[in-house]
């Protein structure tokens, strides 16, 4: 029940609703056949009753109560607001509340307003309404549980990751053998230098090259490996890169074994004279060639790319991306609530002021920028306050998606207060300074509210 | 903005309506439209996806999900069990699930009755103070409920209940009034003058006014109200987390208890998370026109 929808309650009157009336504006002849007012208190006395005791009350009882110690016997005066503005871990919280009321209310907001705009180019936007605004029926319990899965930093399991590397994959061809080594010792025909291995003697035509490999990590060798090839004698300038090990043993060092697995995927360059005549990768049998490469004798290079780990992924749930990555699941739950109340202020422009400046020549960004946008921003400004609303009271989606080892990176206030009065921290001294905290940052969009609503009366 | 406004909005809410000519459809044009399709199936998917894969990862056993991502189920999909589900049922969830009905059920009907009456108090009927009042309830829109965490424990301590269900709806009802009160005056205050003047006129009493003319009118302004409270409430955790103890808790509660060791847990999270959202989901598409209505009157009024 932290996030709400009942945000501000702007008059976007003839913007987004239609036909305006009055609503408190009663005529007075209307009033004289009313009850008395005994049966109006009759009437509110069950309502009043519960917002008295369950929110008038304990606003007043907080305010009260942070002026005390954990125990609530000892005076400390102000004392719990200053440990809000110096303790460090409190000002974490407070950092990360600015990270999201600066950053989630404008994407929310902006991807609203895109989502909005798109749906009238489509057929099926009842469809793509729908789906967008789906997570906001669901709890944000079970969204943080979803963005749990999808964050997992195993790219192999999170969702995240995966679409991270694939990219990364599709656009760099380097396969990855961590640790991996060239087979040391003075029978070995290459050797490492600076990260790379190179060929002792230099390469010709029609010599097959042999490049063994050890040290790999048996679950890095990709499953389409094949068993090692040697290249055929003769013909352009190949070679084999493999994994010069037999499992269980046997197998000879340094030479080409059936039971030995190429490696596939590693970036061979043939080098002459320090410059790079030629790039080729390994095939699945290990083997490489270089086709059309002039005569002569080249020296041939695994570029230090092959030994690096291939890319894995962000680590989304650790202490530097939390906050982001927390606000990703935030605006997933939200974009509907946005798409859905600009979608509805969009369909309630007037066209003909549309029309009217199109005939006055005016450009469709013009149009957009100086009709569109004005006419929306009552609406534009309903989502927005909402959202900041609703960032500041941010508590279930941290709480479930940051794991308990980062929390105290990831924390915001609201849940910084169950920490310290509920969830082990017991000092409800300081609990109390902090839900008084946050009912002050929300207190100027009350008073808005109730401007807002007065204006619209009156 | 009255009844009108309130009703007619979320026509164009989700329904798309006639088709239109928007302000950037032109420039929109321009790009292409098999661009935009392209770039809203991509939106589509991200936004449905993560469920998905909730969704299949609740029906896959905890190893098959320790050793590869749930999308290759599509080249493995014998993988499937409903295991998950049978060990979550047979374990405290389903406790949990009916806690989360006992909860939310009766907290629904009592803030749709109490506030009916008080928002019909606000819009036909005169006392003194009333629009003061109603500015009252208009700030308690957006007070945060952490205020009241710790005067509340105190207070159903004291009293005996803190723990118990009735605490939890009490404290739900509470905070759940300003918004109802909120929505339905809005609504009341559409109610043609007319109506009411003939049953005054006849001598009715008000609550017979308020059970035969006012209740049944509001009907659409009650669906929506109900709706949103239900989901609220439902989907509620903090509220769950400080005054329901391990007898009374909500699916919220139990599956929160289970996030420590997410690793492992994930058989019980994953299926217990879906579970819990599947009522709310229905909800959601069986009546997602009051839902957008709601919001509507309560966002954009």
């Amino acid at each position: 029940m932290t996030e709400r929808l009942d945000g501000p309650q702007v008059p976007p009157a003839q913007v987004a609703g239609g036909a305006a009336t009055g609503p408190a504006d009663t005529p007075r002849a209307r009033r004289r056949l009313g009850p008395s007012p005994a049966v109006a208190i009759a009437f509110l006395l069950p309502a009043a009753l519960l917002l008295g005791v369950w929110v008038v009350y304990p606003i007043v009882y907080s305010i009260f109560r942070s002026l005390f110690d954990a125990n609530g016997t000892g005076f400390v005066g102000l004392g719990n607001y200053t440990t809000i503005f110096t303790d460090a871990g409190t000002l974490t919280t407070i950092r990360n509340n600015l990270i999201w009321v600066v950053v989630a209310p404008i994407v929310v907001t902006t991807l609203g307003l895109i989502f909005a705009v798109l749906t009238e180019r489509i057929r099926w936007a009842t469809a793509f309404k729908l789906i967008v605004f789906m997570p906001m029926a669901v709890s944000l319990m079970a969204a943080g549980v979803i963005f749990r899965l999808v964050y997992e930093e195993d790219p192999d399991r999170g969702l995240a990751n995966a679409v991270l590397t694939t990219v990364a994959d599709t656009f760099s061809s380097s396969q990855g053998y961590p640790e991996a080594r060239p087979r040391e010792g003075d029978q070995s025909p290459v050797a490492a230098q600076d990260g790379a291995v190179v060929t002792k003697q230099p390469a010709q035509a029609g010599q097959p090259v042999l490049v063994p490999i050890v040290g790999v990590r048996p679950e890095l060798v990709p499953s389409d490996a094949r068993p090692a090839a040697q290249a055929p004698a003769g013909g352009a300038l190949a070679g084999t890169v493999w994994f010069d090990f037999t499992p269980g043993g046997g197998g000879r060092s340094g030479a080409v074994d059936s039971t030995e697995k190429g490696l596939p995927g590693m970036t061979v360059e043939a080098v002459r004279n320090g410059q790079v005549a030629a790039t080729a990768t390994t095939t699945a049998d290990g083997s490489f060639r270089f086709e059309g490469l002039p005569a002569g004798s080249y020296t041939i290079r695994l570029p230090q790319s092959n030994f690096e780990a291939a890319y894995g992924g962000l680590t989304w749930l650790g202490p530097t991306l939390i906050t982001p990555a927390i606000i990703g699941a935030f605006v997933w739950v939200w974009a509907g609530f946005a798409m859905v109340l600009l979608a509805a202020g969009l369909a309630a422009i007037p066209r003909d002021a549309l029309e009217a400046a199109r005939i006055d020549g005016a450009s469709e960004w013009q149009v957009f920028r100086k009709i569109t946008v004005p006419l929306l921003s009552p609406v534009l400004l309903v989502v927005f306050v909402t959202m900041i609303i609703n960032t500041l009271k941010v508590f279930d989606l941290v709480f479930i998606i940051a794991p308990s080892s980062v929390q105290p990176q990831a924390n915001v206030i609201a849940l910084e207060m169950w920490r310290v009065s509920f969830g082990g921290g017991n000092n409800q001294g300081l609990g109390s300074a902090l839900a008084i905290f946050l009912l002050i940052l929300v207190l100027p969009f009350m008073i808005m509210n109730i401007r807002r609503f007065r204006r619209e009366n009156t | 903005m009255t009844t009108t406004a309130t009703a007619a909005a979320p026509s164009s809410g989700l329904q798309a309506g006639t088709p239109r000519r928007g302000v950037l459809s032109r420039i929109v044009d321009r790009l292409g439209s098999g661009a935009v399709q392209v770039v809203m199936v991509l939106l589509g998917l991200f936004w449905l996806v993560p469920t998905l894969g909730l969704l299949v990862v609740s029906m896959r056993t905890t190893q098959v999900n320790n050793a590869e991502g749930w999308w290759t189920v599509f080249t493995k999909p014998a993988e499937l069990t409903i295991r998950n589900y049978q060990n979550l049922l047979s374990g405290g969830f389903s406790a949990s699930f009916w806690n989360t009905v006992l909860i939310t059920v009766p907290t629904t009907v009592l803030v749709i009755g109490i506030a009916a009456m008080a928002a019909y108090a606000f819009a036909w009927m005169e006392f003194p103070g009333r629009d003061a009042a109603f500015l009252v309830v208009v700030g308690l829109l957006i007070v945060p409920i952490q205020i009241a965490l710790i005067p509340i424990g105190v207070l159903y301590g004291n009293a005996g209940i803190f723990g118990s269900i009735p605490g939890v709806v009490l404290f739900h009802v509470a905070f759940g009034l300003p918004f109802a009160i909120f929505l339905l005056r809005n609504f009341f205050v559409g109610i043609p003058a007319s109506l009411l003047e003939a049953a005054r006129m006849d001598g009715a009493a008000e609550w017979k006014i308020f059970a035969r003319v006012v209740f049944p009118l509001g009907k659409p302004a009650i669906a929506s109200l109900g709706i949103f409270q239900f989901l609220w409430v439902w989907n509620d955790m903090l509220i769950a987390l400080v005054f329901a103890n391990t007898d009374n808790q909500p699916m919220t509660k139990y599956l929160q208890s289970q996030m420590r060791q997410f690793g492992s847990n994930v058989d019980i999270l994953s299926s217990g998370a879906f579970l819990s959202l599947i009522i709310p989901l229905i909800l959601f598409f069986a009546f997602q026109r009051y839902f957008v209505q709601g919001m509507m009157a309560g966002s954009v009024k």
